[in-house]
């Protein structure tokens, strides 16, 4: 009991010293950051979800791009600030010169006919003088390590040399190569092997050579598709006419890999320790990984090697005003550092937030009523005690489109039936989509009128917004053959929110309006995907995240040869229309311009007919900044704007200090009622022991 | 003593084959092979092919049970089951679904989860005695009344309620320590003191009302009587003897736990974004990655029957009449 009694007693001491080292007149005592200078300049914000792959051929996450976008460089990238989005040469000199040839090798116009085109050729030149962060596995020594010695690192930073290099064409061909690496599982190996050449070929080759990762070196092995013309340029040839290729060259999939790098990296017993590059990546980019600790932080630091760029000089119409063009030309990244920390629940989160300790913060929807209110117009408002803290708050749409689909195989909802077609128009005239986003999103999001998300080419081109109408819904309810009603069953994925059961009853109530009896069959996300993929939804919720800013994208989530059932495509609805399809394959190889947009028109009106879906809507983004931090342009497809932010730390750790000043005074209260509690103790043991045997 | 401790050794083989046997139906009876790929492919774009090869790379490429295709003892063997199961009986944890080593995530994650557990543990002990203690010595009095009043309502009260409550007062209001995280070294220490007090203060309730019932049991023994005759104080007579005597249960209790301490505290390092094996084991059931599930289940079993052993020594150890046979 002694031994317990010292051992509590020892901690006790340590906390008091805890407490004592907390007592900095600088630094207040809720400082989460105990190791970092307050006044260094570096931004702090959170993420929610670990990081699992930081691999380029592997990672296809949001929760790993906002990280490996700052470390790797694919040779373009979107222009920060011009909408609708915008490619521009990042590692390349300018963007992709792109060559058509015929089945005879001829060169052939871009405008040539489709099926005259059987392959292009993407000719890309990066600029000469770029370097990767410095890394061991630049150094010659570390690349043939024994087994026995490679036993002995345990983390990267137990390589005491470090080199770089020069960038050149090689390292993209090499990653090219890695996307058919059968031990990488890359996800995007399946669309890519159906455009590149060759590429299937070089995975059969992998996998029938049998040899393990370690030995292999993909210098070895060809890839028909990629050539290197010189030291700074190289080729992808690519099957027939694919013009939405040059957005995949702004991923990370199409970052270089240098060969020293991956050789390094294969060593098995480094891989013991996690010294894999799915674990510390090595880029170009202004920024290298520095901590990663996916259960605690992840910390970005400017790399010494970064060639240098500059804010962009133009933006689009309004962002002279809103002052986001206060740092043209000059020189970034502005940043030194970025501290990500994990921080899986949402009342820490905010509490850190508004007491200074993240720089920037989304809104949950707990705190939504005490930091946001409208105004009579509509107009978004911050609430006092935010603006008291100089809080500032931007919205954007993400490229993001939510719906309500039909199963176009089911026998009810689905096919090319008028009555079929008049169900389904009649459900999504009756859908107050408006209402659902005032309920379950605080007003966050725009209702959409169709599948192309703002500040995407051809959005434009979408019928107006239809004025809901429960007497038109009825009518067509009863031209659909169901004057008495019908009862359809309902799946979404069942996501532990509280609003789960409102957001049904919801639904419900939108059925009833014509006379529909909804089941909800809600289940976890894996037997939802497997009833989309065996086609046995009959109507659902889902959404889709553009892969990139081009109509195309959204557009072939209806192309019939994309259906999820019969092609184990993305068309979860499983429409098909020959006469969509057709525009749909004019419309993906045409450049953006009037006779795109006219084709597009005529797309979203065959789908707005047909009703495959009920347009939901896109999400809107709330975003709170603190006053120190520079304003930022949202941007919702490009991952490496970290290199354009700019905060004034000196201000933040002002304050921080002021804001963050304890109170003491409970203590003292507490002890006085600890007190109070003990003296009538006190007092009846005295009274007892002066009573005799008697007792109590 | 060591005839019966080999054999409790023993009897655990097939309780951790057992508890092997379910963690592994029960996930699959949710999850087939090709839902996992299809969580750590990303869910876009996932091609048959693609779900094959991550199988193939990560060991699910095999039947569950049974290889049909198989013959002779293969059938058993050329499985999942039995290729996850051998090694882990051989303490060979491999890699996670996502690839990383799980060896090396516990040993960089048992040290948050233990500073938090340990101090936890012998501070809640000794305020649950000490309450415990008090409310014995003013048994039958307004005190002991109010105090099992407040020990209900405390036990009454949600874990979660205390950590809420707890990070609003002191760490919103009050502003004393930070609200979470987690840092190394000796500055651990004010990322700690918050869980652990709201640990202590949760356990106040339950500890003190089973503490007091030990307590008034000894009370009534004439070993007490004998010391109040012989004219010791009364507070003599709790610290000397009942306090010695009622240690025996409540010792061999927390021995039982003792191991377990290992494992983390869920909804703590959860909330206070500890870096520890209670949010390790959390995360992997939330990103359904079975390797890791599979591994921290059997180390938590191994530990569950590691404390009852230690539990029937400690009970040799401190009460000299039982005898392990």
């Amino acid at each position: 009991m002694n031994r317990i009694v010292q051992v509590v007693y020892v901690f006790l001491i340590l906390i008091g010293l805890g407490l004592l080292t907390g007592c900095n007149d600088d630094i207040p005592w809720n400082d989460p950051y105990p190791y970092e200078n307050p006044k260094a300049n570096t931004l702090y914000s959170a993420f929610n979800e670990q990081p699992k792959h930081l691999d380029p051929a592997r990672s296809y996450s949001s929760a790993e791009w906002p990280i490996i976008g700052q470390i790797y460089e694919p040779p373009l990238q979107y222009h920060y600030l011009k909408r609708p989005y915008e490619l521009e040469p990042l590692t390349a000199t300018q963007l992709p010169v792109v060559k058509y040839f015929d089945k005879q090798d001829h060169e052939v116009s871009e405008d040539a006919a489709l099926e005259s085109i059987a392959y292009s050729v993407y000719e890309i030149q990066i600029k000469p003088g770029i370097y990767y962060e410095p890394h061991p596995a630049f150094v010659n020594k570390y690349l043939n390590l024994t087994p026995e010695e490679a036993r002995k690192y345990r983390k990267l930073s137990d390589f005491k040399e470090t080199a770089t290099r020069e960038l050149i064409g090689e390292d993209y061909i090499y990653q090219i190569k890695r996307l058919a690496e059968p031990t990488l599982s890359s996800p995007i190996y399946g669309v890519m092997s159906r455009y590149i050449e060759g590429l299937k070929e070089l995975r059969e080759t992998l996998v029938a050579s049998g040899i393990e990762r370690v030995e292999k070196d993909l210098r070895n092995f060809s890839l028909t598709g990629v050539e290197e013309v010189d030291r700074y340029t190289y080729r992808i040839r690519i099957k027939g006419k694919y013009p939405e290729f040059r957005y995949w060259l702004a991923m990370p999939f199409f970052s270089p890999v240098p060969w020293e790098v991956a050789r390094f990296y294969a060593e098995p017993n480094l891989n013991t320790h996690n010294i894999t590059l799915d674990w510390y990546p090595v880029g170009t980019g202004p920024y290298k990984l520095t901590e990663n600790n996916p259960e605690r932080r992840m910390v970005l630091v400017k790399n010494p090697q970064f060639r240098g760029e500059t804010y962009p000089t133009v933006g689009a119409q309004g962002d002279k005003e809103l002052g986001l063009l206060e740092d043209a030309g000059k020189p970034i990244p502005m940043l030194d550092k970025q501290i990500y920390t994990l921080e899986r629940e949402d009342i820490p989160y905010w509490n850190k937030f508004l007491q200074g300790y993240y720089d920037v913060s989304g809104i949950q929807s707990d705190n939504f009523g005490s930091s946001i209110q409208f105004n009579p117009q509509g107009g978004i408002l911050l609430t006092e005690k935010l603006n008291e803290k100089g809080i500032r708050l931007q919205t954007s749409i993400a490229p993001i489109v939510y719906y309500w689909g039909f199963n176009m195989l089911d026998d009810v909802v689905g096919g090319n039936t008028e009555s079929a077609r008049k169900l389904r128009q009649a459900i999504a005239m009756a859908f107050d989509v408006e209402e659902f986003i005032t309920i379950f999103l605080n007003g966050r999001g725009q209702v959409a009128n169709g599948p192309i998300p703002t500040d995407v080419f051809g959005f434009e081109m979408q019928p107006a917004l239809k004025q809901k109408n429960g007497e038109v819904a009825k009518e067509l309810i009863k031209e659909a053959g169901y004057p008495n009603g019908l009862t359809l069953y309902f799946d979404a994925i069942t996501s532990g929110n509280p609003d789960e059961i409102a957001i049904d009853a919801w639904l419900r109530k939108q059925f009833a309006k014509i006379g529909v009896q909804m089941i909800a069959r809600n289940t976890d996300y894996n037997r939802f995907q497997e009833k989309i993929k065996n086609g046995s939804a009959q109507v659902f919720f889902w959404g889709w995240n553009a892969d990139y800013p081009d109509p195309e994208n959204f557009l072939s989530l209806f192309y019939g040869p994309n259906g999820s059932v019969k092609f184990s495509g993305e068309n979860t609805a499983n429409y098909s229309n020959a006469e969509y399809d057709s525009l749909f394959e004019k419309m993906r190889v045409l450049k953006d311009g009037p006779e795109r947009l006219t084709i597009i028109q005529k797309m979203v009106e065959i789908l707005d007919k047909d009703a495959p879906w009920v347009w939901g809507f896109y999400p809107k983004t709330f975003t709170l900044y603190h006053q120190w931090t520079h304003i930022t342009k949202p941007n919702g497809v490009a991952n490496n704007t970290l290199k354009y932010v700019r905060l004034d730390p000196n201000l933040r750790a002002e304050k921080r200090e002021l804001w963050n000043k304890i109170i003491v005074w409970p203590i003292v209260l507490m002890m006085i009622i600890l007190l109070l509690l003990i003296l009538p103790a006190i007092y009846r043991y005295w009274r007892r022991e002066h009573k005799g045997i008697g007792g109590i | 003593m060591w005839t019966y401790l080999i054999r409790r050794l023993l009897y655990a083989i097939p309780i951790l084959i057992g508890v092997n046997v379910i963690t592994f139906a029960l996930f699959f009876f949710v999850n087939s092979p090709d839902d996992i790929a299809n969580i750590h492919l990303g869910g876009k774009y996932v091609t048959e092919e693609a779900k094959k090869d991550w199988k193939m790379a990560h060991g699910y490429h095999a039947p569950l049970f049974f290889n049909a295709t198989a013959s002779g003892v293969n059938t058993l063997t050329d499985t999942i089951f039995f290729q996850k199961s051998v090694k882990l009986f051989m303490f060979d944890f491999g890699v996670s679904d996502s690839g990383r080593d799980i060896i090396q995530a516990i040993s960089e994650r048992y040290l948050p989860s233990l500073l938090i557990a340990i101090p936890t543990l012998l501070l809640g002990l000794l305020v649950d005695i000490t309450v415990a203690g008090l409310l014995a010595f003013f048994l039958g009095t307004y005190l002991d009344t109010l105090g099992i009043f407040l020990c209900v309502v405390l036990i009454s009260i949600s874990a979660l309620f205390y950590i809420i409550v707890g990070q609003y007062l002191f760490a919103k209001i009050l502003l004393w320590f930070p609200i979470s995280g987690y840092v190394g070294g000796f500055d651990a220490i004010k990322f700690l003191i918050l869980p652990i007090i709201i640990g202590v203060v949760a356990g106040i309730g339950s500890g003190a009302r089973w503490y007091r019932t030990l307590f008034i049991e000894e009370l009534h023994k004439d070993y007490v009587r004998t010391a109040e005759a012989k004219g010791l104080s009364r507070l003599q007579v709790m610290f000397k003897h009942i306090l010695r005597n009622a240690l025996i249960p409540i010792l061999t209790g927390v021995v039982a736990i003792l191991p377990l301490l290992f494992m983390g505290s869920l909804l703590m390092e959860s909330f206070f974004g500890i870096p520890g094996l209670g949010s390790y084991t959390i995360d992997a059931i939330r990103e359904q990655d079975f390797a890791i599930v599979r591994v921290m289940v059997f180390i938590g079993t191994a530990l569950y029957i590691l404390g009852l052993i230690l539990t029937d020594i400690s009970y040799v150890m401190v009460d000299p009449r039982v005898r392990l046979t």
